[in-house]
């Protein structure tokens, strides 16, 4: 057996769901538990510790807000992967999956630049609880950007030549989680005071 | 034969070379005895642990030998490092991995698992973690030494633990480990819901398989936080953060209840497949259909589901408010009920069967019936009025041995000498096989009766030397400590048997054939050990999987894969 050659038991699909999208949900739901944890020990420490409003009014919600619109954006374009993929137009869906992971790297980059200036108002990772949780939730967000832009390109790089098309729609689902996570963090770490 | 038989075509394939074989192999069975005899070194390490700290505590400040003298800060270590090793690479590798990697293809009917290459990458990264694990003893300050549970404020500090390097490997490994279990979870709940045989209905899903799979379903689902609370304490190790410290404005507590909202789960993630594989053995043994088939599943939801809010019986001591620990009380009563219900189904299945003693039998009743103490000292912990009372003590290390042995080790000798024909093609010997049960549990009983006796009479668990604390010397138990490190011995040195006929049988056991104990699943119908592809034409299912004891048959029993 190949190492490309795919087993039967990958080509069954007994809950009438295909395999890549069944493992992608059950990916999302195993991330879903880590970042409930981290989020639900945040609001617990936030609610005990009304003190920390005072480090959160230090956040620059403008970058926020402006990075909620970028990921909205390239959710967007992920979509419309999906819908050329689906049409078996594999170029265009690479197209559209590569334009996603710009908006990954977008949105990455103004991260590197608030943290920066976060940095050198001297707010680091032991600053405080509020700066602990800031770092480390939005840490923990941007590595699963990351991982997602990775992973985008090399399902473009096969989708270009029109292999493995199902994989569009797995990577897609993966990023709006991504996306609806930064939807829980933005509020969190920067609107509430 | 049927018009759903697809006939594979990975069965014939060039014979790959020794490396790609056996370490670089997304075959599902090399998997599984990759994950096996990881886990049986690594309980071989963690029983060695065992025997240096009870020598320690049952002949106190000798040397001990193969080891050498105990001081307090490699105790520390060790009784750490027995815990997360039994816990953590030996239960969770052996009972989920190895016998869910080798059991799900074969049991629902297909070639392999959903995603091998996911597979191999589970045991590589387990592999990892082992290495990263064992690594601690070599650094600076030895192998942590602030317990399993790795409690801050004492595992967040180096200065408080004398382990910083330790500690440190300890969690990445930990954390590592959890990222193959899920990535091993994943596919295996893959595998069960989407690769099974055509004809395979829900309730046509050998027990085994529904326990492993809702076993990585619960793990998954309770790990994720204690994921998170890893990293939040690798940063107050190394980055001078305060989650957990109090004095930077952190909450120890918080880390308890991360921890243990995964710990109980993990319980019964590990209960699970022993209960599985107990079901499979009893059905085959009794000759009898598992009674009651639908309610043991049932209640194993009803398990899964209580496991999620039972967590705090563990923190009855550390402060929480009062009436939530009234909460907790009810909720962790509440949870025996199901897990009883299970054991009276097995029960009544073994009730008119036609039972024959083999080995694999006696490990499963023994499991039932050493499982059964555990679970009912546990009724004593989970009552917060008693709790207060026994927390911390010997008791509770004599109750969770009392679930934890029968799991990880009664139930595993059993999956063991059950499929150790279809693992390996030979059978082993039963002479040597009942040698080694009785000289594992009669001992087992002599270990942790004794320490009941001690927890009650006040003996606190983690003590180097009890002739060091004034209040807690009490001379005349140490006859107990002794007579449960003697048994202890005498328990270990039975294992050479099983060691002895393992690694004899392989050559010299006699030749098992694909069906030796006449069991209808679908493992059993093809040869042994089972070709890469496992079936020659991938079978379709016809009925459940426990159709045994059938009158006017030519054999007793139905397999799944043959029509009328």
């Amino acid at each position: 057996m190949s190492a490309s050659a795919k087993p039967i038991a990958n080509t069954r699909a007994g809950t009438g769901i295909p395999t890549a999208k069944l493992i992608t949900w059950w990916v999302i739901a195993s991330e879903i538990v880590i970042f409930g944890g981290l989020l639900a020990s945040y609001i617990m420490h936030r609610l005990g510790h009304p003190e920390w409003s005072e480090a959160a009014s230090h956040t620059n919600t403008w970058a926020g807000a402006f990075n909620t619109l970028v990921l909205l954006t390239s959710s967007l374009c992920a979509v419309s992967a999906h819908k050329a993929a689906d049409a078996l137009d594999g170029p265009r869906a690479a197209k559209l999956l590569r334009l996603t992971a710009l908006g990954g790297l977008l949105f990455l980059t103004i991260k590197g630049f608030e943290w920066t200036k976060d940095i050198h108002e001297g707010f680091v990772l032991s600053s405080g609880g509020f700066w602990s949780f800031y770092y480390v939730l939005a840490g923990l967000h941007g590595l699963h950007v990351l991982a997602g832009m990775i992973i985008m390109l090399i399902v473009a790089a096969d989708a270009a030549k029109n292999r493995e098309l199902q994989r569009v729609e797995c990577i897609g689902l993966y990023w709006h989680f991504v996306d609806i996570v930064w939807i829980f963090l933005f509020p969190l770490l920067y609107i509430a005071r | 034969m049927s018009t759903y038989a697809v006939v594979n075509p990975h069965i014939e394939h060039d014979e790959p070379g020794m490396f790609k074989k056996y370490f670089w192999s997304t075959d599902h069975k090399v998997i599984a005895m990759q994950y096996l005899f990881t886990g049986m070194a690594m309980a071989m390490l963690g029983g060695f642990f065992a025997y240096v700290f009870r020598m320690q505590l049952g002949f106190p400040n000798h040397n001990v030998p193969g080891y050498g003298f105990v001081t307090p800060g490699r105790y520390n270590a060790l009784v750490t490092m027995h815990g997360s090793i039994m816990i953590f690479w030996v239960a969770m590798p052996v009972l989920i991995a190895a016998f869910g990697n080798f059991l799900i293809p074969l049991m629902v009917g297909c070639d392999d698992m959903a995603f091998p290459r996911i597979n191999r990458l589970s045991y590589q990264i387990f592999l990892i973690s082992a290495i990263v694990l064992l690594s601690s003893f070599l650094v600076k300050g030895g192998a942590f030494g602030g317990a399993w549970t790795a409690y801050p404020p004492l595992s967040a500090n180096g200065n408080y633990n004398l382990t910083p390097l330790g500690s440190v490997l300890w969690l990445v490994a930990v954390a590592l480990e959890f990222v193959a279990f899920l990535l091993g979870g994943i596919n295996f709940t893959v595998t069960a819901m989407n690769s099974r045989a055509p004809g395979m209905k829900m309730y046509d899903i050998p027990l085994i398989v529904w326990m492993i799979v809702l076993a990585s379903v619960i793990f998954m689902a309770s790990a994720g936080p204690l994921i998170a609370g890893a990293v939040m304490l690798l940063f107050d190790q190394t980055m001078s953060t305060g989650f957990f410290d109090p004095t930077r404005g952190g909450d120890p507590l918080l880390w308890q209840h991360l921890f243990w909202f995964f710990g109980h789960p993990e319980v019964y993630v590990v209960l699970l497949p022993a209960m599985g594989i107990v079901a499979e053995i009893i059905a085959v043994f009794a000759r009898k259909k598992i009674f009651g088939y639908k309610t043991v599943l049932y209640t194993t939801w009803a398990v899964g589901f209580l496991s999620f809010v039972v967590w705090a019986h563990h923190q009855f001591v550390a402060g929480i408010d009062p009436r939530m620990a009234n909460i907790f009380s009810i909720t962790t009563l509440m949870i025996s009920v199901p897990i009883t219900e299970m054991i009276f189904l097995y029960i009544a299945t073994l009730y008119g069967g036609s039972i024959t003693l083999g080995t694999p039998m006696l490990w499963a009743l023994g499991f039932i019936a050493e499982f059964l103490i555990g679970g009912v000292t546990g009724i004593f912990l989970g009552s917060s009025g008693t709790d207060i009372y026994l927390h911390d003590t010997y008791f509770v290390i004599a109750h969770f041995h009392y679930t934890f042995v029968p799991i990880a080790i009664i139930s595993v000798f059993a999956g063991i000498t059950f499929w150790y024909p279809k693992m390996f093609g030979t059978m082993l010997n039963e002479t040597l096989g009942k040698i080694h049960f009785w000289g594992t549990v009669i001992p087992f009983n002599f270990i942790f009766i004794p320490l009941f006796i001690t927890g009650t009479a006040g003996d606190q668990r983690r003590v180097y030397s009890y002739a060091q604390f004034a209040e807690q010397s009490r001379p005349a138990l140490q006859h107990l400590r002794t007579t449960s490190t003697i048994a202890l011995l005498v328990m270990l040195s039975f294992q050479f048997v099983f060691l002895f006929n393992f690694f004899w049988s392989l050559r010299n056991g006699k030749k098992a054939g694909p069906n030796p104990w006449r069991s209808a699943t679908l493992e059993w119908t093809v040869p042994s050990p089972p070709p890469h592809g496992n079936f020659a034409e991938l079978p379709t299912v016809y009925r459940g999987p426990y159709e045994y004891g059938l009158p006017g048959r030519a054999d007793d029993f139905a397999p799944q894969n043959i029509p009328e």
